[in-house]
Parts: structure tokens; sequence; C-alpha cells
């Protein structure tokens, strides 16, 4: 069913730390690795994978960006992985033709049931984040599906029932919770440092929150030190004076 | 966006096939004998079924395509096929009578209705991506339609309004793109939204996700067209409005009606190609593209 569900038990989500994420891609190899061996629609495919042309579906990527300040300050680099993020009102969902898009109630994960996929395209279209890519091997739609074979699975030892992309990431930069609850730890983590919708003119309401670089021009020692003397004294005064003559 | 040659087929054919229904419908060529009314009939139907048929080769699983009729409640797409359908069914009806004696036009006016609506939801499919900043405005279904009706009327031969329809869908096609070359700016979503970075200062792509070519890139971020979208807005102009006017104003001559109802296709799938090649997707946006 297309239609949104008007509100969701759960609002299961990723929380993506852009001041610890170091853009080592280990979440986009991790996510590949998981769905493809994973899912009973078949791998996310690659083709020409070793020739001059390789292309690949992939759920999750990471950008990087800079943020070139307006002061002349050093440009800040920040590293942004980017995959489905999950939105309360989703604009994938309403425009499928078939069903195969849908919100789950139960705790808000957006999927696609590929069995009812034509592969229209549509879906993706409609995503302003590029968060949908059609596969050309499948014929049909492949999206994150915030790993909901892992997250559910009790085949799985306890601490690898979270997403792969959050359990492979080396920094920490990939948090999953309930962001519906205010009181987990993801919603706790998004009030204290301030965590952002991404594009939120285009009014899709993501559940996935980013979290804002922290600044980094801040010398806290800086004005505790005294200034150093222009003009050095003694020996190397001298020195300095002399080798200036030269 | 990607100007994908069965879209494009698509929405214009079957545009100018439901045109056509609507026109008919509407009771025009009233002294058509039955061979003309057959063969106007079958145009109709032909352009139709043509487009849709294009239509399926855009899909990753056509042998599904049953599944597209049942999300009429919430999707645009599906309420297109399903309107298509029962247009195509109601005015085959409708035919059937014709050419065998019967103009019995509540059926026809019904037809053309249905048609009407088809095309309405043909084009707001593109108007209600909030993602294509170019097309979500209301000229795009007015577009649509103008080109559904001027299309129609002139392959139907009909003469009083479709000079008007002409003139109409030039000058909108040309405040349509006035408008548009701003709607991206206008919409409001930059890299910095986007992003979330505008605060720290101006944000700039320094690495692509991927070096090489993927889905997203090829289907949404078609920038390649671009560069000759002036010289093909006039030729698309030129074709679809200006020499069908100039053919059709000095004369009553049939054949003249033809070649322009001819030349004006021609001209409606170059503008409907610059529709899809022009349109800037935000998602370009993370790429550094536009
Ligand atoms: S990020 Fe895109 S694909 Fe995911 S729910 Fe939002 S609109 Fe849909
Ligand atoms: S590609 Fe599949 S999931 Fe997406 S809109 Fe089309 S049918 Fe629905
Ligand atoms: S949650 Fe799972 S499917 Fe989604 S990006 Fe992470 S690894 Fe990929």
């Amino acid at each position: 069913m297309t239609a949104l569900p008007a509100s969701t038990e759960r609002a299961l989500g990723l929380v993506i730390d852009l001041d610890t994420c170091v853009g080592c891609h280990a979440c986009v190899v991790a996510c590949k690795e998981w769905n493809s061996g994973s899912s009973p629609a078949g791998p996310l495919s690659d083709t020409d994978a070793y020739g001059a042309r390789p292309s690949g579906t992939f759920l999750n990527r990471v950008h990087t960006f800079e943020a070139v300040p307006a002061d002349g300050r050093q440009p800040r680099v920040v590293h942004f992985p980017k995959s489905c993020l999950h939105c309360a009102d989703a604009p994938c969902v309403t425009v499928c033709p078939t069903g195969a898009s849908l919100k789950r109630e139960r705790d808000g994960i957006v999927l696609v049931n590929e069995d009812d996929c034509i592969g229209c395209g549509l879906c993706a279209w409609a995503c302003p984040y590029g968060a949908r890519e059609l596969d050309p091997v499948a014929g049909t739609m492949k999206k994150c599906t915030l790993c909901e074979d892992r997250i559910d699975n009790l085949a799985l030892p306890e601490e690898d029932r979270i997403p792969a992309c959050v359990r492979t990431c080396p920094a920490g930069a990939r948090h999953f919770g309930d962001l519906a609850d205010p009181e987990s730890a993801v919603s706790r983590l998004v009030a204290e440092r301030g965590g952002i919708d991404l594009m939120p003119e285009q009014q899709t309401r993501p559940t996935n929150k980013y979290l804002p670089p922290r600044s980094r021009d801040v010398d806290v020692l800086a004005p505790l030190l005294e200034p150093l003397p222009e003009e050095a004294g003694g020996f190397l005064g001298w020195l300095d004076r002399t080798l200036a003559r030269l | 966006m990607h100007p994908a040659p069965s879209i494009i087929a698509f929405t214009t054919l079957s545009g100018i096939g439901f045109g056509l229904i609507i026109w008919l419908g509407l009771g025009a060529a009233p002294d058509a004998t039955h061979l003309y009314a057959l063969i106007l009939c079958l145009l109709a139907a032909g352009l139709v079924c043509a487009g849709l048929l294009a239509s399926l080769l855009h899909l990753g699983q056509p042998t599904r395509f049953l599944k597209a009729f049942s999300q009429w409640r919430t999707s645009w797409l599906s309420r297109e096929a399903a309107l298509a359908m029962t247009t195509l069914v109601v005015f085959a009806l409708y035919a059937a009578l014709w050419v065998t004696g019967t103009r019995f036009l509540p059926l026809g006016l019904f037809a053309a209705l249905l048609a009407f609506k088809t095309v309405f939801a043909t084009a707001m499919i593109y108007a209600q991506m909030r993602s294509v900043p170019r097309w979500r405005s209301v000229l795009t279904p007015v577009i649509f339609l103008l080109f559904a009706l001027t299309g129609g009327a002139l392959f139907a031969g009909v003469r009083g309004p479709t000079p008007w329809l002409l003139g109409a869908l030039g000058l909108l096609q040309i405040v349509a793109w006035l408008w548009g070359d701003r709607a991206l700016a206008r919409s409001g979503t930059t890299l910095a939204t986007a992003t979330g970075l505008g605060e720290m200062g101006r944000p700039r792509l320094l690495e692509p996700p991927h070096t090489g070519q993927n889905y997203l890139l090829k289907e949404m971020v078609f920038v390649v067209g671009r560069r000759h979208a002036a010289r093909l807005r006039v030729i698309g102009l030129v074709l679809a409005v200006v020499i069908p006017l100039a053919l059709i104003l000095p004369t009553e001559g049939r054949l003249a009606v033809w070649i322009a109802a001819d030349v004006h296709a021609l001209g409606a799938l170059v503008l409907r190609w610059l529709f899809f090649a022009q349109a800037e997707h935000v998602v370009g946006l993370y790429y550094g593209k536009r």
C-alpha cells in the first residue's frame, strides 16, 4: 500500500555524525556486502566491474564536501555518508503505482517489496536525496532497508542486531535507534548536538538526522599565553641584527 | 532528467491520441464518411496504444505491468494507467457505433472527459515532483493539456479554435521557460540545505562518492543536452507552432492541415525532449551539478 501511515509506532533511523566520519567508505562496503548476500532478490549488481566504465548499485554512498568560510579561514573538509532517510512524509512511497513501495507502520522503515516492483523508476525521481537506485540486472528498485533483516534477527548475536553500516563504522559515526522516543540514545544525541534535517524545504520530514561538525577554530590556549616579543634580545638578538645587516 | 526516448514517445504520441479522442468525442468531423471516421478512430486509438506500448519499454519488469493499476488512491501513475485503459474501452465503444452509422454523443462526451483526465494525470506525475522544481508548476498540466488539444484538433481537422490553441501553446511555453529557468533557484534547495553545512561556509563538492557513472547520474543528472537548449527551443517552437499556423491560416485545404499536424507532432517531440532534458533534479546538487 502506497498510502503513508498517519503515524508510526516507532521511527527507526540513523543519526550520522559529520564531525567524526573519516570518509573511509567502510559503511559503503559493509552495506553492499550485507545486502548482496542476504537479499532474496539477489545481489546489488555491478556492471563492467573490472572494465573501463564500471558502474554499480549502492544503498549508501559517501560524498566529500568542503565548506569554504567567507572570512578567508581554512576550508573545512566534511565527509558525508548518505543513505535513505526513512522520511515521515516519503514522496517516494506515494508515487508508486504498484504498492511495492511502503512505509511500515510498526517502525517507520521505508521498503520496496521487490516482487511487486515493475521498475518504473518513479520513486527514484521523487526522492530528492538520491537514495534509490534501479538495479539494471534485477530490473527493480533498490534502497536502504535499514537492515530490517538484521535488527530483529534472533539468529544473529545481539551485538550484530544493528545495521551493517553502523556495526562496521570504525569511527562510530553512525548511530541507530528509535527517533520517536525522546529518551532514546539517538534522540538525546540529536538534542545535544543540534542534529538537523537535510533539505527541510522539500517537506519530506526525514527520520535520519545529521550532526553538524563541531567548530575547530576555537583555540582555547592562545588567549592565556604571553605574546612573544617582536625583537629578541641577548645573543639571539645580536645574531638576528648581524645577519640582517649582511 | 534523462530524456528517455520511450517516455518522450509515450507522452507525446498518447497525448496527441487522447487529444484526438477529446475532439472526436466532442463531435468533431461531423460530415466524415464511414471510411474517414474509421481512419480517424484508428489513428486516435493507434497513437494511444503506441504510446502505452512505448511506456512498457521503460519498465524494468514489464511483465508485471498489471500491478500498476492498483494504487490509484495515491499514485498519479496508477491513475493514469487506469484512466487510459478506461478511456480506450469507452472510446472503442463510441467509435464502433460511429463507424457503423450512429454517433452517440453522450458516450463521446464521456470518452472526451476521460481522455482529458488521463492527460491531466500524466502531467501530474511530473508536476507533483518537488524534487524537480522546473516541473512543479501549474504550467505543467496546462501545457500538457494544450499539447493534447492542439495536436488532437489538427489531426481531427478542427478549424475555429485551432489557431488560438496554437497561439496559446506558444505563448505559455515561453512563459514556462522563463519561469522554469529560475525555478531551481526559487525552490530554496541548495547544496547548503542539502548538506546542512551552510553555516560553516559555502559548501562545495570536493570528492564525488565514486569515480564512475551510476544510476542517479544517468537518470537524474542529464546535463549534456542543455548545451543546445536555446537552439532547440527555437526549432521546437517553429515546428510546433509557427509552421502549423502559417500552413492553416491561409488555406482550408485538408492536405495543408495534415501536413501542419505532422509538423506540429514533430515539434511536440522536440519540446517534450527539452521538457525532460532541461529539468534539473535536486540530487544533482550532491554531485556538484545542476
Ligand atoms: S530518503 Fe528518499 S527514498 Fe528514503 S524515504 Fe526519503 S524520499 Fe524516500
Ligand atoms: S520502481 Fe518499483 S517501487 Fe519504485 S515506483 Fe515503480 S513500481 Fe514502485
Ligand atoms: S542500514 Fe543497512 S541497508 Fe541501510 S545503509 Fe546501512 S547497511 Fe545499507
